[in-house]
């Protein structure tokens, strides 16, 4: 695993390479909440990019990669008030390359509760300009976290 | 992933002593609560201080421990720390578990 911060004179940015599984992604993401960058935000900020960014990556590990093994490319840059995210990854393509709609089902009582489905969910509820495409083969999605303001 | 557990008459408080209930280790803690909700404690209180950092796989591990222990019994939380609050409130499971700011009095230094 790689990570390095280095500022600029426009913005401060971050990147790690991550194997693709749930202990990596642990990891990574211990990583990267160490960098200045992520350092420098509100404590309700990070724990909102932290939320995103695992649910994110966990989906990747999970489906992108559910067949053959790889890497996972997390850029962060800060601009202005927003946290800008990417993440690369060269596994499967979303299916019809849509983003899953993600949408809390509604619950009738406890045996009836579901016990998944929520990544997509509270990633569309915590982030903005949620964005996916296929680049060369690979998977990128990207979205924006608002560094100041809560938004829950 | 560790988890301590004390009965005091009809409760059982299982502490979670891991900072993280997450993917990786979320069977792991789904697997290790059944193990010790085995005797059939009536009220079961998962105490959650330490926790600071809960992803939709831990959630839905402790929904899955909730469901296993309904209908004849119950599973509590308490001590939400922010960021898992979040993910109860965002997702409404704040709505589905009785939530205890932390450990019902005259518990907490049960033994």
């Amino acid at each position: 695993m790689a990570c390095m911060a280095y500022p600029s004179a426009a913005h401060l940015c971050a990147q790690v390479v991550i194997p693709a599984d749930p202990l990596a992604v642990r990891e990574g993401l211990k990583a990267l909440f160490d960098t200045i960058l992520l350092r420098s935000l509100p404590e309700d900020r990070r724990g909102t990019a932290e939320i995103v960014l695992a649910e994110a990556l966990n989906n990747i590990v999970e489906h992108a990669y559910a067949r053959h093994s790889g890497d996972i490319e997390i850029t962060l840059d800060l601009r202005g008030p927003d946290l800008v995210c990417r993440i690369l990854d060269s596994g499967l393509p979303m299916p019809k390359e849509t983003l899953p709609e993600g949408r809390l089902i509604a619950r009738a009582d406890v045996s009836n509760l579901p016990e998944g489905g929520f990544g997509w969910f509270l990633i569309r509820a915590l982030s903005r300009d949620l964005d996916y495409r296929r680049v060369g083969g690979r998977n990128l999605l990207s979205f924006r976290l608002n560094t100041q303001q809560a938004m829950v | 992933m560790r988890l301590v557990a004390e009965q005091n008459g009809e409760i059982l408080v299982v502490r979670a002593m891991e900072d993280r209930i997450d993917a990786a280790c979320a069977i792991q803690f789904k697997d290790r609560m059944r193990e010790i909700t085995q005797d059939n404690c009536p009220r079961v209180v998962l105490d959650m201080a330490r926790v600071a950092f809960l992803d939709s796989s831990g959630l839905g591990a402790v929904v899955a421990v909730m469901k296993a222990l309904a209908p004849d019994r119950r599973l509590e939380l308490s001590g939400l720390t922010a960021n898992v609050q979040k993910v109860f409130r965002l997702t409404r499971m704040d709505s589905v578990f009785v939530i205890h700011a932390e450990v019902p009095d005259g518990l907490r230094h049960a033994g």
